[in-house]
């Protein structure tokens, strides 16, 4: 490979990467900075990525209509694309917030985990809503005409990086506001928190559904890279442990260590498949799962050994205290 | 429809094996185990180790029982692959949980890890035996049985439901009679108290451990034995064996067996009226439903 194609390479998986970056952003505001369990980020991903898809494409006419069945297709920009699916998100994980935030712990990733098996199973079977098991194809990305298509992911790369750091800087911003405060509170000690006057079910909430929507304009930004979706894309184990490695990887209640964590694990996962290239034949159709094993070994590492990740929580919120 | 409950009560019971030893491990050990539902897969396949590889391997006829669908091979791989995956958990317990037990690490973390022994078990089944659907004996499905009321019956489903009830009571004997299981519910019931009055809890979590992994494998096997075996089986079991557990109050295994049969019958009675693919989803309401309405369970004390 020359250099040209491995800068282009690179450049791939830094996208990807960034991606997943901002779902371990929007994980962080939950288990991170409150501490809810939630292990159907994959269901958020999903969403994020249908709507996106439904608003952006336009509703198939003629011939085409016999192949490809959507619900609607609004054809808008995509900037309303990320609009709808964070808001699509946030409703989701206000619904499944009500039944789960005032009980247990437990409670909140059982039902979060249902979620995402049911609207897998739900695009998986209705057709009529996003096409079935073939899902939706050619999403429209935006700038598409401005350079050669070759070189397109430049400026996509672009996008995710300034999106991410929005993301970032707005979370920062709001975890060191008293808000932010409480949250953490309500993560360290909900009784006592309690006891100082806060309402320790909205602030769950709020971090839910904030939480839900950065996850549901990760979905969006996947959706229009890949420009097609179908759902069995959103499985268990890329659409939610991954994220959830790489958050613990890179340090929970840390952005930058969700960042970090994103970035690494994604190296470690695509080395992995440089290196399950050297197997034996006849193991090489089940490298993904060795990988997977290999990545779930890692997580168990993670949990024992270094329970804070790579760059811990920092416990300083301002700069002018001690 | 009588059909389809019946169906459901052979569903229903193989999820109360599940359901039982979560809602124990749920009750004694206090966080929810992700890996249950994987502790079925895990049982399901070493039994097909042993029916399909070793008993062939050391000469074990593989002829059947009348109208059943296995033979000695699989009297024998049952227990023994229930043994094998209570070892396993008692091991997954020794390497991981212990640890995180020690270092005060919260019930979410042990979940967590609980996940991250599911998705370990699985993968190594992948690894093993690849992603399609097996099955014990291949090709021959038995002649069912007519009952009143146009219910067609294999005779396998009717020994699962004796094995699932001969298991239950079997476990209740223990709960009810000996040193240990009085330990065992009592430290269920209120582990501060049970602490104080000299219970060995790490002898309580081994036991418990390797009871629940021991029926979660039979479910597994029965389940092989009734549809058939897949990696992803277990994990498709996970959201109804939790929905049977909230259902019938975490802790208690009595309710954890209403519970299966519930969940059981309303998977199997759904299929009526909805695509089959929808059962997971089936139980998913009725798990939120009765955390909206009870979230204690029906034998849950306010």
């Amino acid at each position: 490979m020359e250099i040209g194609g491995i800068i282009a390479y690179l450049v791939s998986l830094a996208i990807m990467a960034g991606i997943y970056a901002v779902f371990c952003l929007g994980l962080n505001i939950q288990w991170g900075y409150t501490g809810l369990f939630n292990i159907g980020i994959a269901g958020f991903f999903c969403i994020g990525a249908y709507v996106s898809a439904l608003i952006t494409t336009p509703k198939p006419t003629g011939m085409y209509a016999h192949y490809v069945q959507q619900i609607f297709g609004l054809n808008l920009p995509f900037i309303f694309g990320l609009l709808g699916a964070a808001i699509a998100c946030g409703i989701i994980a206000f619904l499944i917030g009500i039944p789960t935030l005032k009980l247990g712990e437990d409670y909140l990733a059982i039902a979060t985990l249902g979620i995402a098996e049911t609207f897998r199973l739900i695009f998986n079977n209705e057709h009529w809503l996003a096409n079935g098991p073939r899902g939706l194809m050619g999403l429209p990305q935006p700038f598409q005409g401005l350079v050669d298509p070759k070189h397109y992911n430049y400026i996509y790369l672009i996008i995710i990086v300034i999106i991410m750091v929005v993301i970032y800087l707005s979370i920062e911003r709001a975890i060191r506001s008293p808000w932010g405060r409480v949250l953490r509170a309500v993560r360290e000690d909900e009784v006592s928190a309690g006891m100082s006057g806060k309402d320790i079910f909205r602030f769950k909430m709020q971090s839910l559904v904030f939480g839900a929507m950065v996850m549901g304009i990760g979905g969006a930004l996947y959706a229009h890279y890949t420009k097609a979706i179908s759902p069995d894309v959103f499985t268990p184990l890329y659409g939610t442990f991954i994220i959830w490695v790489m958050l613990m990887a890179g340090g929970s209640g840390n952005n930058k260590g969700a960042i970090l964590g994103a970035y690494a694990v994604w190296g470690i996962w695509i080395g992995a498949k440089f290196m399950t290239d050297f197997l034996p034949y006849t193991l090489k159709a089940r490298a993904p799962y060795i990988r997977f094993l290999l990545v779930m070994i890692l997580l168990e590492i993670i949990l024992i050994y270094r329970p804070q990740g790579l760059l811990g929580e920092e416990k300083k919120v301002s700069k002018l205290i001690e | 429809m009588a059909e389809l409950i019946i169906y459901g009560i052979v569903l229903g019971s193989i999820i109360s094996l599940g359901a039982i030893g979560l809602s124990l491990v749920y009750g004694i050990i206090r966080f929810a185990n992700f890996a249950h539902g994987d502790f079925l897969t895990a049982g399901a396949y070493i039994a097909l180790f042993l029916v399909t590889g070793v008993f062939s391997w050391i000469g074990i006829p593989d002829n059947t029982f009348g109208a059943l669908s296995f033979g000695w091979q699989m009297v024998i791989a049952f227990p023994v692959s229930m043994a094998v995956v209570g070892c396993v958990a008692i091991a997954l317990d020794r390497i991981l949980y212990r640890k995180l037990r020690q270092k005060r690490s919260g019930a979410v973390m042990l979940a967590m890890s609980s996940l991250g022994a599911a998705f370990i078990i699985r993968m190594i089944i992948l690894i093993i035996w690849g992603a399609d659907s097996l099955f014990y004996r291949p090709g021959l499905m038995r002649p069912a049985l007519e009952l009143p009321l146009g219910i067609k019956i294999r005779p396998d489903q009717i020994l699962i439901l004796l094995i699932v009830f001969f298991l239950v009571g079997l476990l209740h004997l223990f709960l009810q009679n000996t040193k240990m299981g009085k330990a065992m519910r009592a430290t269920a019931d209120n582990m501060e108290l049970a602490l104080i009055s000299g219970i060995n809890t790490e002898r309580i979590i081994i036991w418990t451990w390797g009871i629940g992994g021991a029926l979660a494998a039979a479910g597994g096997i029965l389940y092989g034995i009734d549809v058939q075996l897949h990696p992803y089986m277990g994990w498709n079991f996970l959201i109804p064996l939790f929905a049977a557990t909230i259902l019938g109050t975490i802790g208690n295994i009595y309710g954890a067996l209403i519970g299966g049969l519930t969940i059981g019958i309303a998977q199997q009675v759904s299929t009526a009226f909805l695509l089959p693919t929808y059962k997971l989803a089936v139980a998913f309401i009725i798990m939120i439903l009765i955390l909206l309405i009870r979230p204690k369970g029906i034998f849950g004390k306010d």
